[in-house]
């Protein structure tokens, strides 16, 4: 089955985007992705801008209603998705937990619901 | 007794140490009669609440156990009667209000070895053996279970909750196997007691995640089960392991926090007295003439400690070990120890033909087995395919310590 990772990062995980590649974030994330794939389960995922880069919309009785930056105000932020196939939740938490972002973040890990798409296709 | 802050502070301390000094006795004691682990859980801490209320007021009794045993037996005998249960159960329940007056007196049975063997038996998922001995012999809730083996705490909670069931249901005998299944069925207790302790090999960035913070559980249950067998040589081998192991746990970090490996451990931390009792044990173990596994393990992590005292690693010693071990246990952690300690007695070509040798779709998420691989790659000069290596050996790393330590070594190849 699948499984998403949603990947929740701190202020200073987002600032390591902006370094030259070589601080220790950004070559364990290297190392992670690598071990993903190689290890046959990778389908997708990708990281997402800044928090601060998003723009919300809602429409309240009629009107529309937009705000700049992300939709929850915490200090961990969506940052990013990985799309797994795995065996079973077990596993799934074996790969969260060796996410970089485990242990500067929160990752969390969510079934995908095949049931609920074929409702609407 | 006062009624006064401290003195309440000092009797939840004393049910907490009866709570866990007897815990494992009593559950024992109590699905021993009835089959019915949950219960006799259930029955336990409803008296360890009533002993919470009822001690600070009117002092600790004088056999705080018994206390507990009869007030948990009254609970389990209303629960059945709650549970209107049919006449079947009668003879259980005729049973308990018998023994019902003794228990005050009178010492009751240790029923944990059987508990134990319940625990480990070959109806009950592998994998539910040291979560239920860990819920049942020590008392620890399933949220820091599930905490320890990275499982949702729901889902270890179900899965605690169907091998109890299977243990009423499915006819599991609580009894100590007999002479001719014993060696098997040991075994799988001790297999059961060795995961909670989690570390499959100690030596370079090779610490596996599983249960790393129930070290000290490990060790108490294996001191119960010595406690019960003595005369088993591979119970005290295990401990022997886990001691040696336990004896470098200061030594194992830095004062930074940063990781380090065995070979670059001042064995002036490691613990002498932990060492002393291990090599005890060990020389108890080897004089019974019995070799088995846990043995062999204890006897390579002794050789590791002894450079406390010569300053040196006799590798080729402990390549023997490994030989030995992975005949009657291949593993992948006996395998990937097997090839380092080649790499160090022969060269890293003899290592890196071992670890050539292990199937590589059993090793894809396996993170010892690359950074011996990535280690190896490198002294022989093979830097990028060690920085390949490297790559998975630190996307397959848990411990940010260790990420840290091996994304060191790949960054100065």
């Amino acid at each position: 089955m699948q499984f998403a990772l949603l990947i929740y990062e701190s202020p200073e995980a987002f600032a390591a985007r902006k370094s030259d590649g070589t601080d220790p974030y950004t070559g364990a994330w290297r190392a992670y992705h690598k071990s993903l794939v190689e290890s046959g389960s990778y389908v997708g995922g990708d990281p997402l801008e800044a928090p601060d880069t998003g723009t919300t919309v809602r429409l309240k009785e009629g009107k529309r209603r937009v705000q700049d930056g992300p939709f929850a105000d915490t200090k961990e932020q969506l940052g990013g998705f990985i799309i797994m196939e795995l065996p079973s939740l077990d596993v799934a938490l074996d790969w969260a937990a060796r996410c970089p972002a485990a242990s500067a973040g929160v990752v969390e890990v969510r079934p995908l619901a095949p049931a609920a798409k074929h409702r609407i296709t | 007794m006062s009624g006064s802050g401290q003195g309440s502070d000092s009797t939840h301390r004393t049910i907490e140490r009866v709570a866990r000094e007897s815990y494992g006795r009593l559950v024992a004691y109590l699905s021993s009669q009835t089959r019915d682990v949950a219960s006799a859980e259930d029955a336990l801490s409803n008296a360890l609440v009533a002993a919470l209320k009822s001690w600070p007021r009117d002092g600790v009794p004088q056999n705080p156990e018994a206390w507990l045993l009869t007030t948990a037996r009254r609970s389990f005998i209303d629960h059945v009667r709650h549970q209107q249960v049919a006449a079947a159960s009668e003879p259980t329940l005729q049973l308990l209000r018998e023994e019902h007056e003794v228990a005050l007196s009178t010492e009751f049975p240790d029923d944990r070895l059987k508990l134990l063997f319940v625990c480990a038996h070959p109806a009950i998922d592998p994998a539910m053996h040291t979560p239920l001995m860990l819920q049942t012999v020590l008392g620890l809730d399933a949220a820091r279970i599930a905490g320890a083996f990275l499982v949702s705490p729901k889902t270890m909670g179900q899965r605690l909750v169907r091998a109890k069931t299977k243990i009423r249901d499915g006819g599991i005998q609580f009894e100590v196997p007999q002479e001719h299944e014993l060696p098997q069925r040991l075994d799988a207790v001790l297999e059961a007691i060795y995961a909670a302790f989690g570390i499959a090999w100690d030596d370079m960035a090779g610490v596996d995640q599983v249960g790393r913070d129930l070290a000290e559980e490990a060790i108490w249950l294996a001191r119960v089960l010595l406690h019960l067998m003595p005369a088993e040589a591979e119970v005290r081998g295990l401990l022997a392991l886990m001691l040696h192991c336990e004896a470098r746990r200061a030594a194992r970090r830095g004062p930074d926090g940063r990781y380090v490996p065995l070979s670059e451990q001042d064995s002036q931390q490691w613990s002498s007295p932990l060492i002393e009792e291990a090599e005890s044990h060990l020389a108890q173990a080897s004089s019974r003439g019995r070799t088995g596994r846990f043995q062999l393990e204890a006897a390579i992590q002794s050789a590791h400690a002894e450079r406390a005292r010569s300053g040196r690693t006799e590798w080729v010693a402990i390549m023997l070990f490994y030989q030995q071990l992975v005949r009657i246990s291949p593993t992948l952690g006996t395998q990937t120890g097997y090839a380092a300690a080649a790499a160090e007695a022969k060269g890293p070509e003899a290592g890196l033909a071992l670890l050539d040798g292990i199937d590589p779709d059993d090793v894809s998420a396996y993170q010892p087995y690359w950074a011996v691989r990535a280690h190896l790659l490198q002294r022989l000069g093979r830097t990028s395919e060690a920085v390949g290596a490297f790559d998975r050996a630190i996307g397959l790393t848990e411990d940010p310590a260790v990420r840290e330590f091996l994304l060191q070594k790949r960054a100065n190849l």
